[in-house]
């Protein structure tokens, strides 16, 4: 079996185990996040040895030259020597300019570059703190203004990150970030047509950056967007989204509430449900889906038996790392 | 002289009729749950290769291959009626497509030449 070197120590491989599971199971402290080749917060250094082709399908070009690849994709043919990326070809440096509270648990960051970033609206950003975290967020700013670069961080109960970034992460401080990554955004090859956007928790803020991409290219088809959460205050861009529908005729803002529901303009219910009911044929349709995996998977399911067709339903599920 | 599969439109006839046949199958309650869904993207690939054999394009099934792969179902219980409920699928979709009849005949008879190997007979 293949054995893979890591840090001067030499790691026995399994038949068919990855690169990270190999060094997982010998609890070896790597990032990783997805585990399915979409997030490349695992992504390593080949210093020796061939990578299969696998695992460099999805990267860079100029990485791949560099023998980059993602060790959860790749079962080795051979021993491998590998090391953590070298920062200065993988990361570039961000500062904060901006933090602010929206909810009881969501925060929104601002991020300045130096260097330019060239992304879609909706895609995301892996971020990398000095102890070596790392976690995904996705963008809910607009490439095409002059606009720093925006996230929401939820504060997860588990998530060491999400307490750092909010806990400790102040204005004026660095962190590396790499991307982008990601197949969630507006394409705008038919102006005309429906638009159905779904997400829960903070998985509004890729769809924030991609119904305000649409407005920007002059998408002049319905767009409804579908904004789920269990408590009614956790509804964070809710004055934002309306004053949007209210300025724009075709964008129509759904605030859904699975708890207890007070408000007047809110939806009492799941969003995906609410969604589907109030528009059952999603024949020509195009679908985003962007939040928990469960919601993601079973909506894209729903979805398509609704008449969206598989290449219509773009969707990004939120993957937290086992612990 | 072109081949079925470019009579019926190649790999852009196969795009269109997949997806109405998939959720056909899907909706089909007398079959769907020997459809694993928790990957729906690499199903959808599935039923893509399956309708690319079925139209004559190139494809890479074999007959151990169609045995092989379906023995987990057949070891689940599938039999002949829900192959046919398949095929019935199959053949409403090229109708709603507007396949000519003579075409669909020819599709019809390449999906059933693998009825043994799909059923494991």
């Amino acid at each position: 079996m293949p054995e893979i070197i890591y840090k001067g120590r030499s790691y026995a491989g399994q038949p068919e185990e990855t690169v990270l599971d190999t060094l997982r199971r010998h609890d070896v402290n790597v990032p990783f996040s997805c585990c399915a080749g979409s997030c490349h917060s695992c992504m390593l250094h080949c210093l020796k040895g061939d990578v299969t082709e696998q695992s460099q399908k999805y990267l860079k070009p100029a990485l791949r030259t560099l023998n980059y690849f993602l060790p959860c994709q790749c079962v080795p043919e051979q021993d491998l020597e590998v090391d953590l990326p070298d920062s200065e070809d993988v990361y570039a440096p961000a500062r904060l300019v901006e933090k602010q509270q929206l909810s009881p648990t969501v925060w929104r960051l601002r991020l300045d570059t130096s260097v330019p970033i060239f992304y879609h609206a909706g895609q995301f950003l892996n971020l990398k703190n000095e102890a070596g975290w790392i976690r995904s967020y996705s963008l809910a700013s607009l490439p095409t203004e002059d606009e720093p670069l925006e996230m929401h961080i939820k504060r997860m109960p588990d998530g060491q990150m999400s307490h750092w970034l909010v806990d400790e992460f102040a204005v004026g401080m660095h962190i590396e970030i790499e991307g982008p990554h990601g197949h969630c955004f507006y394409i705008n090859d038919d102006p005309d047509r429906s638009i159905l956007m779904v997400g829960t928790g903070t998985g509004l803020a890729p769809l924030m950056g991609i119904v305000r991409d649409a407005m920007h290219q002059g998408h002049t088809g319905e767009i409804h967007l579908y904004h789920g959460v269990r408590d009614q205050d956790e509804l964070y861009l809710h004055d934002t989204l309306t004053e949007l529908a209210q300025k724009h005729g075709n964008v129509h803002y759904h605030g859904c509430v699975s708890g207890d529901a007070t408000g007047a303009d809110v939806k009492a219910g799941r969003a995906s449900e609410i969604a589907l009911e109030e528009h059952p044929d999603l024949k020509g349709w195009q679908v985003f889906l962007c939040g928990s995996p469960e919601m993601v998977k079973k909506t894209r399911m729903k979805a398509y038996l609704a008449g969206a067709t598989m290449n219509d339903i773009s969707a990004d599920a939120f993957t937290a790392p086992e612990h | 002289m072109s081949t079925l599969f470019e009579k019926l439109g190649g790999e852009a006839a196969v795009d269109a009729a997949v997806d109405i046949f998939y959720r056909k199958v899907l909706a089909d309650d007398s079959i769907n749950h020997f459809f694993e869904t928790t990957d729906m993207a690499a199903q959808h690939a599935k039923q893509k290769a399956f309708l690319t054999m079925a139209f004559g394009g190139p494809n890479n099934y074999t007959g151990t291959d169609m045995r092989t792969a379906h023995a987990p179902l057949v070891a689940k219980g599938l039999n002949e009626d829900h192959f046919n409920a398949v095929a019935g699928h199959l053949q409403a979709t090229l109708e709603e497509l507007n396949v000519p009849a003579d075409l669909i005949g020819e599709v019809m008879a390449i999906a059933g030449s693998t009825k043994d190997d799909v059923l494991g007979l």
